[in-house]
Order: C-alpha cells, then structure tokens, then sequence
C-alpha cells in the first residue's frame, strides 16, 4: 500500500495542485478517483478473502458424508454470507474499482464528475461489510436463509437478518451512487472528439451496467424493506394469512437478481473486450454490435428474472414466455463470444498473463453459457433447480468469469496503476493453478446436480462421496492458489521492475497513449486532442 | 521399426484400460441425470440429451477456431496481424444462425412444458404438506381417500454424527414413504405450513414448491414398480438437508392391500383416540 502512496506523491508532488492529505487522512478525505479506485480494489480482495475463507470452510465440511465441522445452523450462515459477501462484497465493488481508475483515463477527464459522493460511495462499504460480518456474532447468528434471502424464512431468523437488510441497504445506496456518478461521468466529461461510439468498450459497458444498477437496486432495497416490516411492524406481504404471498417476495427479489448477473457480467465483457485486443494485435472485431449486444443483454435482462421460478407453479404461459425470453438471451452473448473469436482470428497473438486470464474467461465463460442454454429449458431446469447443477452453472459465470476478468484486468492495468511491472513466471502460475483447480472444484458439480444433489445441504447421501472430495480438493488448492495472487500484487508494488509507458504493444486507449507510466494523480488536467 | 511399433501398441492397450476403467468409474460415480420412471422424466432426459449433443456441436465449433488462433497465429512464430475487423455478412449470420438453432431446442421443450402441466384426470390425489422438516401426506381423492401419516428421515443420529457406519440409502430413508400403485396418474397438491419447501424425486422429473398458505400441484405416472428417492430442494431452514421424500411404486394389488391396512390402522387408532378422550373427559 505504501508503495502505491509513494508513486502516486512522488510523480505528482509538483507545485500549482493542492496535494492529498498524508497518512490515514488522505483515505478518508480522498476525492480522487484513483485513491478511491484502489481503495475499492483492497477491499473487494479483502472481501475476496473473507467470503473465500467461508467456503473453504463449507468445502471442508462437504468432503465427506457426515456432519464433521460445523452444525447445519452455521452451515447455513455460511452459505448465505459467502453469496452475499461475494456478490455485493467482493465482485461488485472489484469492477467499481476498475471504473473509477480506468472511466476518467479513458475518456480524457480529470476525474469523475461528483469527487465527494465517490467518497461516500466508497466509505459506505466497510460499514456495510462490518455489519454482514458483525452478524455472525448477534444472538441467533447471520441469517441462515441463502442469499436470496428467500420469505417467510428470514421472519424465523434472529436480528443477524436485520443487520444483513441494513448491509444491503448501505451496499445498494453506495451502488446507485457510484452507478450515478459513472453514468454522469460517462456522459458529459468525454474530451472533445471522444465521441459514444469511440469510447473503449469497457466504458460502454460501464454505462450500460450504471443505468441496470440505478433501475435494478431500488427494487432490491424494497424486497428487504418490506422483509423488514413482516418481522417487525405487522405487516403480512409474504404471509398468506394476512394476504401476502411468499411467492411475491421472489418476484421481486429476482427481478433485481437477473439484472445483477449481468450488472456483474457487463463490466466483466468490457475488461476483456480491452485485453483480447492488446494480445491480438487486432482491433476488436465488431465493435458496434458489441455495443448491441451489451445494450440487448440488459434490456432482456429485465424480461426473464422468474426463469429463476419455474418450480413455483407459475401458469404453463408464464412458463412458456420466460423460456423463449431466456433462451433469446444466448443471441447476443453468443455475438460477444463470436466477436472476441473473431478479434483473436488472424491476429498476432502472445500469451502474457492478462491474455491467459482473458482466454481462460472466454472459454469458462462460453461453459457457463452452455449450462445456462441447459437451465433456460423449462422441463430441464425444473430437474435441476436447487441443485448443485446451478451452483456449477453460477460459478461458471461468476467466478470464471467475473473472476478471471478481474485478474485478466488487474494484470493488464497494474502497471499503469503501480508504474512497476508483476512477475510475469508467478502470473503464469497463477493462472494455471486457478484455472486447473477451478475445474477441480465446480466441473465435477455438474454430475452432483445432474445426480439428484441438492444445494445448500451440510450434509449428502453416499452416491455423491467422491465428486465432493475432488471438489472440496480443488477449492483447498484455489483458495491457497489466491494467496500467490496477493503476493504477486504486493511483490510487483514494492520491487517490480520499472513500467514504460505503453507495456503492452497492442493496447490502443488514452491511458496508454496519453499517459506516462505511473498514471499522474490528476489524469488530464486539459483534455486531450481526439482525432 | 519394431520398437516403434511396440510403443504404438503399448500406447493402445493405455488407452483401452484407460477406457474401461474410465467407464466403470462412470458407473460407479452418477454423472448423469437418474434413470427415468415416467414418461415425463423420459422426455426430460431425452431434452437434456438432444441440448448436449448441439452444446458440444457448438463447443467444437466454436473452440476449434478459437484454438486454431491460438496455435497458428502467434506473434512468437512471427504471425503479422491482419487489420480486419467487421462484415455485416457475418454478423448476421451469427445472429441468424443461433437464433434457428434455439427454435430447434424451444419446439420439443414446449411440448414438454405443456405435458408437465397438465395435471387434470388423475387416478389418485395426495396432498404432500412440507413442515420444519418433515412431510405430511394426505390421500385427498381415489383409491386410498383418507389415508394420512407423517413422513419422517430414518437415518439415525449415529450414522449423521459419524459415531456408526452409514447404510445404503443414508439420508435417503424415512420411517413411512409414500405409496403408490405403477401406471396410475398420481397427482401432488403441495403446501407448507411454516416455509417454503420443495417436493423433488428426480427419477419422475417432478419438482414443486411446497408454498405456506397455497396449493400447487403437479403429477407423475410411474412406469415401473420400484422405490424412488428424493429430497426437500428449498432451503427450510436448519435441516433442510434431513427432510428425504421416499416414494414406493408398487403394483395395483399391492397397493389395494396398503390401503386396507392403512385404513385398519388408522381406524384402531381412531377409536383408540376416542377412548382416551371418553377417559379424560368422564
């Protein structure tokens, strides 16, 4: 940490800028956007860790029939906080970070455009992660109740579920925040010349995914709002006895949760959209309906959450619409899929760790895609709904890759982040041992569901024994595997090697071509001439 | 040559133990979806099957040219880059193309939504009521009518906390399943009296919340006599993992002497109960 104070004070002490603040201080009082983008990165990987440690407890305990480690009641607030600090903890924050440090360089602006609600944004967060974890420790424990927070549960849960519903509401405020603040960036600082449609497509990922969090996390704050009266203010919107419906909670829980994935995925096609370029040597293969493509994936979004549902017993023409709704979907991600093929098609290609990691996510990613054509059937997803078909599946998507983008992303910009280079050999491994162990862990899920396991289980009939030991192996080796990562950054901030300008030969963006090695403090303090 | 050779056949046998042992571990360890026992569950498997098959056809595709780029056009063997990007021929393609493909898929799994529906004509109706962490069944219509018991896990503690060796069907065993006879519609109605839960043996396909407050329903027609095992698919709390469902399909006779037995049972066990409360109250 204290290297990235030094590079950043060192390079743009000079005179004529009010300089930050030393010490704690200037996190605190921070308005700027790369100060607050790392922020955002340390504790997402903190959190990263956090909810890592929480599963490999969960694995430790599924690695053989029985109960060993833990009771069923802890399991269960395991596995809710692991989904949720994960989600809202870990990979959320972990692509806002990105968007702080990479919109403004890439657009040509100074910083974002409201530095002191970037602030708050940010400092919202470890109250709220204080709190998910704090609810380990209340009477009756964290809510056992998955992180779909699914009603009439939560009314049963102790006040470790109202302290989770305040974490949510602390997480979702700073996400709109951040959403405004990207969106209005976005829009109204590009430099002149920096027209929408020249915009590197992380960007417009960004701004599409700011206008999905802005629509999608209200809806969230009220499915947890209204949880919150049932348990305490006599309400009965999810009791059928005072006529509410349990079903109603899912809903509206859903129509927020089918967004998130792709709140979640979007930037995530944007960071690679940047890397596979780079390591072709090959502008991006159909740039225009990349922007399509992302623009109809989050308006579709919006069109198919109760596939999530079809167990409920919803009318055969509900059914039948969210299933063609859903497999529509596959169209645009499989343009993305084609496009980024195509951009690697007759390029000239190396395989620096940023690419290996945006290889292995077009790959993973492209799985978790064809489990989703699976799910999106009806019939078949009424057979493995609740399984650990969909826990496979999610993973896919998730960790592959929201996961392996952030890596394949924070590879790519360390240097311009750090002004010092990782080691490339460690990179490698990194990627490797991930790659080898995250198979290990979630491929062998799919045979679970498929065989009739169910999900959120301590513990499991005989049948299953042998895929949940390879899987609980390969999440040992993952987790150990993250901490080569945390080394890898610490090594590369402390004692890296010198970064030039522009590491990358392939990389086209302004903060390459515009921007010394380390980025300065203040990105362009006149904007840049756009031709 | 010879040595050669040698090393080809070895590589062959390697392969063919490698093989067969792969394959028996296939059937030691389920990877697949269980056997199907109703013509829905059939379909099912047979929808899942028809998607892997255009999945992989699509995976092929897809990463063969994929890795093609990887192996040939590498800046290390001096690759130069082309500088192409966009063609509206192609891109509509790829947008044409998928989209054909899923009409393919959505055809054969509408008809499936629509048999999975309909639940009308059955032979006999049992309400499944889901409890913090039980079943309750309730024979409602045909043969069998007002037969109820409470279907609860067998397994005991012992083997859970690791202090006895675990049986075949661990957690997969209760003290009294569900009856039914083969060939018969039997349709579910399911409700819950405190959480949601999920009625689920994955050997019919047929997986239904169980929602406090409202009745669901779905159906299944066995096709083979046998016991079918499942277990609660919607998180209900503390032992979620413990609440199994355990159907045994029996042929018609059989199931008409259950019923007899069931209904003997139950009537002692009613006029024991009115016994008791003649005693209690005089």
């Amino acid at each position: 940490m204290s290297a990235v104070i030094d590079s950043h004070g060192h390079a743009h002490g000079h005179a004529g800028h009010h300089g930050p603040y030393s010490g704690i201080m200037r996190w605190i009082t921070t308005t700027n956007h790369k100060d607050i983008g790392t922020m955002y990165l340390w504790f997402s990987f903190t959190m990263f860790l956090v909810g890592g440690g929480m599963a490999e407890v969960i694995r430790a305990e599924l690695f053989k029939p029985g109960l060993q480690i833990v009771d069923p009641d802890f399991f269960n607030q395991l596995t809710t906080m692991h989904g949720l600090i994960m989600v809202f903890g870990a990979i959320m924050p972990a692509f806002v970070g990105f968007a702080n440090w990479l919109i403004p360089m890439q657009i040509g602006a100074p910083d974002m455009a409201f530095a002191r609600l970037n602030n708050w944004s940010f400092w919202l967060l470890p109250f709220a992660g204080s709190l998910l974890i704090i609810s380990f420790f209340v009477p009756g424990g964290a809510p056992g109740v998955g992180w779909t927070m699914y009603a009439p549960l939560t009314v049963q849960m102790g006040m470790g579920m109202d302290l989770t519903i305040f974490a949510v509401h602390l997480l979702g405020m700073s996400s709109i925040m951040g959403s405004i603040n990207i969106v209005t960036t976005i829009l109204n600082m590009r430099a002149p010349g920096m027209t929408l449609m020249r915009m590197p497509l992380f960007c417009w990922t960004w701004l599409i995914t700011g206008y999905l969090l802005i629509a999608a996390m209200p809806v969230l704050a009220g499915a947890v709002t209204m949880t919150l009266t049932d348990r305490h203010f006599g309400t009965t919107f999810f009791n059928a006895a005072g006529g509410g419906d349990p079903v109603l909670y899912q809903h509206i829980f859903w129509f927020f949760g089918h967004p998130e994935v792709y709140i979640i995925a979007l930037p995530a096609f944007g960071v690679i959209s940047q890397v596979i370029p780079a390591f072709s040597r090959k502008p991006l293969f159909g740039y225009a309906s990349m922007v399509y493509a992302t623009s109809a994936i989050a308006i579709l979004s919006f069109m198919v959450w109760a596939h999530h549902m079809y167990t409920v017993g919803m009318p055969v023409t509900a059914q039948l619409f969210f299933m063609y709704a859903t497999t529509l979907i596959a169209v645009p991600t499989g343009v993305k899929v084609f496009n980024w093929v195509a951009t690697m098609w007759k390029g000239s290609l190396s395989f620096e760790t940023p690419m290996l990691f945006a290889i292995g996510f077009l790959f993973l990613f492209t799985m978790g895609g064809f489990s989703g054509l699976v799910l999106s059937l009806a019939p078949v997803d009424i057979q493995l709904q609740d399984t650990y078909y969909v826990v496979a599946h999610f993973h896919y998507v998730m960790v592959a890759g929201a996961l392996f983008s952030a890596f394949a992303g924070i590879y790519f910009w360390l240097p311009k982040w750090t002004g010092r280079m990782y080691n490339e050999t460690l990179g490698k491994w990194h990627f490797w041992l991930s790659m080898i162990f995250f198979n290990m862990i979630f491929f062998v899920q799919h045979f679970l569901g498929l065989a009739g396991m169910p999900r959120r289980v301590p513990d499991y009939p005989l049948m299953f024994e042998t895929w949940n030991k390879i899987s609980s192996i390969g999440a040992f080796g993952f987790g150990l595997t993250q901490l080569l990562f945390l080394y890898i950054v610490v090594k590369c901030i402390t004692s890296g090697e010198k970064a030039p300008q522009k590491p990358w030969d392939g990389a086209d963006s302004l903060e390459w071509t515009h921007l010394p090695t380390p980025a300065p403090y203040h990105s362009f303090e006149t904007p840049p001439v756009i031709k | 040559m010879m040595p050669s050779k040698s090393k080809y056949r070895a590589a062959h046998w390697a392969a063919a133990a490698f093989l067969a042992a792969f394959s028996g571990l296939a059937q030691a360890l389920e990877w697949n979806l269980q056997p199907p026992a109703t013509p829905i569950a059939a379909d099912v498997h047979g929808l899942h099957d028809y998607v892997m098959i255009l999945v992989i056809v699509i995976f092929v595709g897809v990463f063969s040219v994929m890795f093609w780029s990887v192996y040939a056009h590498r800046k290390s063997k001096g690759h130069q880059a082309a500088q192409f990007h966009e063609n509206t021929m192609v891109e509509m393609l790829w947008t044409v193309i998928p989209l054909v493909i899923l009409i393919f898929i959505a055809w054969p799994a509408t008809k499936t939504v629509i048999a999975q529906k309909d639940t009308s004509n059955a032979d006999i109706t049992v309400k499944a009521t889901g409890m913090q962490w039980k079943w309750g069944y309730d024979y409602v219509k045909g043969e069998g009518e007002g037969i109820h018991f409470v279907s609860e896990l067998s397994t005991p503690n012992e083997q859970i906390e690791g202090r006895a060796t675990k049986d075949a069907h661990y957690l997969l065993e209760v003290d009294h399943p569900l009856v039914v006879p083969v060939g018969k519609k039997v349709r579910i109605l399911t409700t819950a009296v405190d959480v949601v839960h999920s009625w689920w043996v994955p050997a019919f396909a047929v997986k239904q919340d169980a929602i406090p407050g409202f009745i669901r329903d779905t159906w299944f027609k066995a096709t083979e006599t046998g016991t079918f095992r499942g277990q609660c698919a919607e998180l209900c709390g503390k032992n979620h993992g413990f609440m199994p469902i355990v159907v045994k399909v029996v042929p018609q006779q059989e199931y008409t002497a259950w019923v007899e037995q069931q209904k003997k049972r139950q009537a002692s066990a009613g006029a024991a109960l009115q016994t008791a409360e003649a005693n209690t109250s005089q």
